[in-house]
C-alpha cells in the first residue's frame, strides 16, 4: 500500500463502485425486463479480485474471462455505454447486440471477451499467451477462471500444455465455494484449488484473500512479472464470495445460504474493506469517495440511458460477419 | 386408461421415477440433478426420494459424466445422464459417438451400452450463439445409437420408457420451449412404453405431408389449423425420432398428398430436411407434384438482440408461407 499514490488508490476505489453500481443496475433493469434474456450473472462481491490482478497489467497485455465478464471489461477501461447497450442487445453495443451479458468483448482494451462454455476460453488464453510469446513480446495473458470450471478437461488440457511450453499465463481461480447450485466440496476432491499447480509442474501463486484489493494486487503482480520473465505460468486461487444467485434466473440461491451471504456482506465486502482502509490512510477522505460514488452513479444513468437510445440491430446485422468477406 | 394433464417436465420425471423403482441398475447423473432440483426441474424430488447413490450430482465435467456412463452400462448398469443442455453435450460428443455408439459393433456385441443420455435443447430465449443449438440430426448422423426427439409431455412420458428400458444407447432430446407444455399422460400404466422408431400422424389431411419432429410438431400444427381455415389440409407427420427413422410413415403420407414440408428446429445445411427430401425423392419419386420444401433456423448462429434472434428461427407463419409456395 505504501507504494501506491493516492491517486490510484482512489481509482481502485472508483472501479469497484462502478462495478457494483453498474450491475446493481443491471439487477434493476433486468427485474423491470429492460435487460432481457435467460442469462445475466452479476460479479457482486467479486470486485477487489478482478480490480487487484488486473491492476497488475499493463494496456497491451491480456484478459479472458468466462460470462461473468462485467466487471473485468468495466476495470479493463471498456466505456459502461456500450456495456449497457449490449446488456439490452443494441446495435450500439460492444458486440453489436449479438453477444448480450455472457459475451462482453473489447478488441481494443484486449480485453479478448467472456466465454460461456465453462472453461473453453482456458486454451485460448494459452494461445493468446503463445501469440505473445511466439511473437517475442513480453506481453502477459489473465485468464479468470470459476472453481467450477477447474473440474472440467479444458482446464487440465490448458494448464498442462501452458507448463510445458511455459506460456506468459496467469491463471486466476475465483474460488466463491459454488458453481451453480454445486458447492465445491461436492464436485472437487482437492478443495483447495492452488494446490493443482502441483500436478502441472507449475508455478503455485497460493491461496490468496480475494477481498483484499492490495493482498491480490500483490500477488498477481508478483506472478505476472514471474510470467513476463519467461518462467511460464503461474496458478493463484482467491477467495471470494458470490452475492447473487448463479445467474437471473437462480431464484434460491439467497434462502439456502443466508447466513453465510450476510456474513460476507457484513464483514467481508471489498468496497467496505477498501473504504475503512482508505479513511485510515487519509484524513477527511469522505467528501471524495462521495464524490466517486456520484460520477459512477451518474456514469450508469448515462449508460442506461444511452443504450435505451440506441438502435437495435436489423437484418442485416443478423446475416453479418458470420464469416470474413473472401 | 385414466390420464392427467401435466407438463412435459413432469411426464419424463414421471418416467424417470418409475423406471427408478422397476428397475434398481437405473441410475441418474449429471450438473444439478439433486440438491439444485434439476437446472429445468425434471429432477426434482428425487434425490428426497432415491438418496444420493441414485442420483448423483456430478462436477462440470462433460466428458467423464458421458464416458463414466458408458462404462457403467458396460458394466451391467443403466445410466441415464444428463447433460444440462444439449449445447454441452459437445464437450462429450467423442464419449458418445466413440464410445457408447460404437463400442457393441466394435467389440462384436460383447458389450452393451444401455444409455439414455438426456439433453435440454432448443432457442429462443437470446441465449446466444454457442447455448441455442439444435444439433439432434448431428447425433443422429452415427449408426450405433438412438435418437429420440419428442414433441409433446405423453409421448416424452413413453418414448424415455422406451430408451431406458433399451439395450441400445439414445441420445434423448428435450426442447425446453416445450417443458412447461401440458399434455394428458397416462397415469395408470407403468408399461406405457412408446416403440422405438415408430412416428405418429399428429393430424390427418390431404393436400400437403408436413413432417417434423420435437418443437417443429407444435408450428406444423399451428401452420394445418390456419391452412385449414383456406380449405387447405395438411397432415402432420411427427417422427418421434430421428433414428431409428420412420421413413415408411412418411412415405405413406406422402403417397397421398403427394407435397411434402420438413419442418425443422435445427439448421438448414446437411440437416434432417435434407435427408427426408432426399429420401423422399428416392423413394417416392413418382408421386412427387412439387419440390420438398424445407423450413429450418437460418443458416447464421444465433444473436442475442431479440427481434433479430427471432427472424432468424422457424415458426408456423413460415410453414403456412412454404405450404403455400408448392400447392
Ligand atoms: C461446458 C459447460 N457445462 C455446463 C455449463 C452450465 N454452467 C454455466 S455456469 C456453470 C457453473 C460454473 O461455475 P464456476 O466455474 O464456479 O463459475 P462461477 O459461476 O462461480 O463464476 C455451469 C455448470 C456451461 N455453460 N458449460
Amino acid at each position: 500500500m505504501a507504494r501506491l499514490t493516492k491517486e490510484t488508490l482512489l481509482d481502485w476505489y472508483r472501479q469497484m463502485v462502478l462495478i457494483r453500481q453498474f450491475e446493481t443496475r443491471c439487477d434493476e433493469l433486468y427485474q423491470n425486463k429492460t435487460i432481457t434474456g435467460v442469462y445475466m450473472h452479476l460479479y457482486s462481491g467479486h470486485e477487489a479480485t478482478g480490480v487487484g490482478a488486473l491492476a497488475a497489467l499493463g494496456p497491451e497485455d491480456h484478459v479472458i474471462t468466462a460470462y461473468r465478464d462485467h466487471g473485468h471489461a468495466l476495470i479493463r477501461g471498456v466505456h459502461p455505454n456500450p456495456i449497457m447497450a449490449e446488456m439490452m442487445g443494441k446495435k450500439t453495443g460492444v458486440s453489436g447486440g449479438k453477444g448480450g451479458s455472457m459475451h462482453i468483448a473489447s478488441r481494443q482494451h484486449n480485453m479478448w471477451g467472456g466465454y460461456a462454455i465453462v472453461g473453453g476460453h482456458l486454451p485460448l488464453a494459452a494461445g493468446i499467451a503463445f501469440a505473445s510469446q511466439y511473437n517475442d513480446r513480453p506481453e502477459v495473458t489473465i485468464s479468470f477462471i470459476g472453481d467450477g470450471a477447474s473440474n472440467n478437461g479444458y482446464f487440465h488440457e490448458a494448464l498442462n500444455m501452458s507448463g510445458v511450453w511455459k506460456l506468459p499465463v496467469v491463471w486466476i481461480i475465483e474460488n466463491n465455494f459454488v458453481a451453480m447450485g454445486t458447492r465445491i466440496e461436492d464436485s472437487t476432491a482437492q478443495t483447495e484449488l492452488h494446490n493443482r499447480a502441483i500436478g502441472y509442474g507449475i508455478r503455485d501463486g497460493g491461496r490468496i484473500d480475494g477481498q483484499d484489493v492490495f493482498a491480490v494486487y500483490d500477488s498477481v503482480s508478483e506472478a505476472v512479472k514471474y510470467a513476463r520473465e519467461g518462467n511460464g505460468p503461474v496458478l493463484i486461487e482467491s477467495i471470494t464470495y458470490r452475492y447473487k444467485g448463479h445467474g437471473v434466473s437462480d431464484k434460491t440461491y439467497d434462502k439456502r445460504f443466508a447466513d453465510e451471504l450476510a456474513e460476507w456482506r457484513d464483514n467481508k465486502d471489498p468496497i467496505e474493506l477498501l473504504r475503512r482502509q482508505l479513511q485510515k490512510k487519509f484524513k477527511n477522505i469522505d467528501p471524495e469517495l462521495a464524490k466517486i460514488d456520484a460520477a459512477c452513479q451518474a456514469a450508469v444513468d448515462e449508460a442506461t440511458e444511452y443504450a435505451i437510445n440506441s438502435p437495435d440491430p436489423t437484418y442485416e446485422d443478423l446475416i453479418s460477419n458470420v464469416y470474413v468477406e473472401e | 386408461m385414466a390420464a392427467k394433464n401435466i407438463p412435459m417436465r413432469e411426464a419424463l420425471r414421471n418416467a424417470l421415477r418409475e423406471e427408478m423403482l422397476r428397475d434398481e441398475r437405473v441410475f441418474v447423473m449429471g450438473q444439478e440433478v439433486g440438491v439444485w432440483q434439476g437446472t429445468h426441474r425434471v429432477t426434482q424430488g428425487l434425490l428426497e426420494e432415491f438418496g444420493p447413490k441414485r442420483i448423483k450430482d456430478t462436477p462440470i465435467s462433460e466428458m467423464a459424466i458421458a464416458g463414466l456412463a458408458v462404462g457403467a452400462a458396460m458394466a451391467g448398469l443403466r445410466p441415464v445422464a444428463e447433460m444440462m443442455t444439449i449445447n454441452f453435450a459437445f464437450l462429450a460428443l467423442d464419449a458418445i459417438v466413440n464410445h457408447a455408439a460404437k463400442i457393441h459393433y466394435m467389440f462384436d456385441g460383447q458389450f452393451r451400452v444401455p444409455l439414455v443420455i438426456r439433453a435440454a435443447s432448443g432457442w429462443g430465449n437470446q441465449a446466444t450463439a454457442t447455448h441455442s443449438h439444435t444439433p439432434e440430426p448431428i447425433f443422429a448422423h452415427f449408426p450405433g445409437m438412438w435418437v429420440a426427439t419428442p414433441s409433446n409431455a405423453s409421448d416424452a412420458y413413453g418414448m424415455l420408457k422406451a430408451s431406458i428400458r433399451s439395450e441400445n444407447p439414445v441420445l434423448f432430446s428435450e426442447s425446453i420451449a416445450l417443458y412447461s407444455r401440458p399434455a394428458p399422460v397416462v397415469t395408470d400404466d407403468p408399461d406405457f412404453v412408446l416403440p422405438i422408431g415408430k412416428g405418429e400422424i399428429k393430424r390427418e389431411g390431404k393436400h400437403v405431408t408436413l413432417v417434423a419432429y420435437a418443437r417443429g410438431v407444435e408450428w406444423s400444427l399451428q401452420a394445418a389449423a390456419e391452412l385449414a381455415k383456406e380449405g387447405i389440409e395438411a397432415e402432420v407427420v411427427d417422427l418421434r425420432w430421428l433414428r431409428p427413422l420412420d421413413i415408411d410413415l412418411v412415405l405413406e403420407s406422402f403417397k397421398k398428398t403427394n407435397h411434402c414440408v420438413v419442418v425443422e428446429e435445427s439448421l438448414p445445411m446437411y440437416s434432417f430436411g435434407s435427408e427426408i427430401a432426399a429420401q423422399i425423392q428416392d423413394k417416392g419419386f413418382d408421386y412427387m407434384d412439387a419440390p420438398v420444401k424445407r423450413v429450418s433456423a437460418m443458416d447464421v448462429p444465433l444473436p442475442f438482440a431479440k427481434d433479430i434472434e427471432l427472424m432468424a428461427l422457424p415458426n408456423a407463419q413460415k410453414v403456412i408461407d412454404a405450404v403455400k409456395e408448392i400447392l
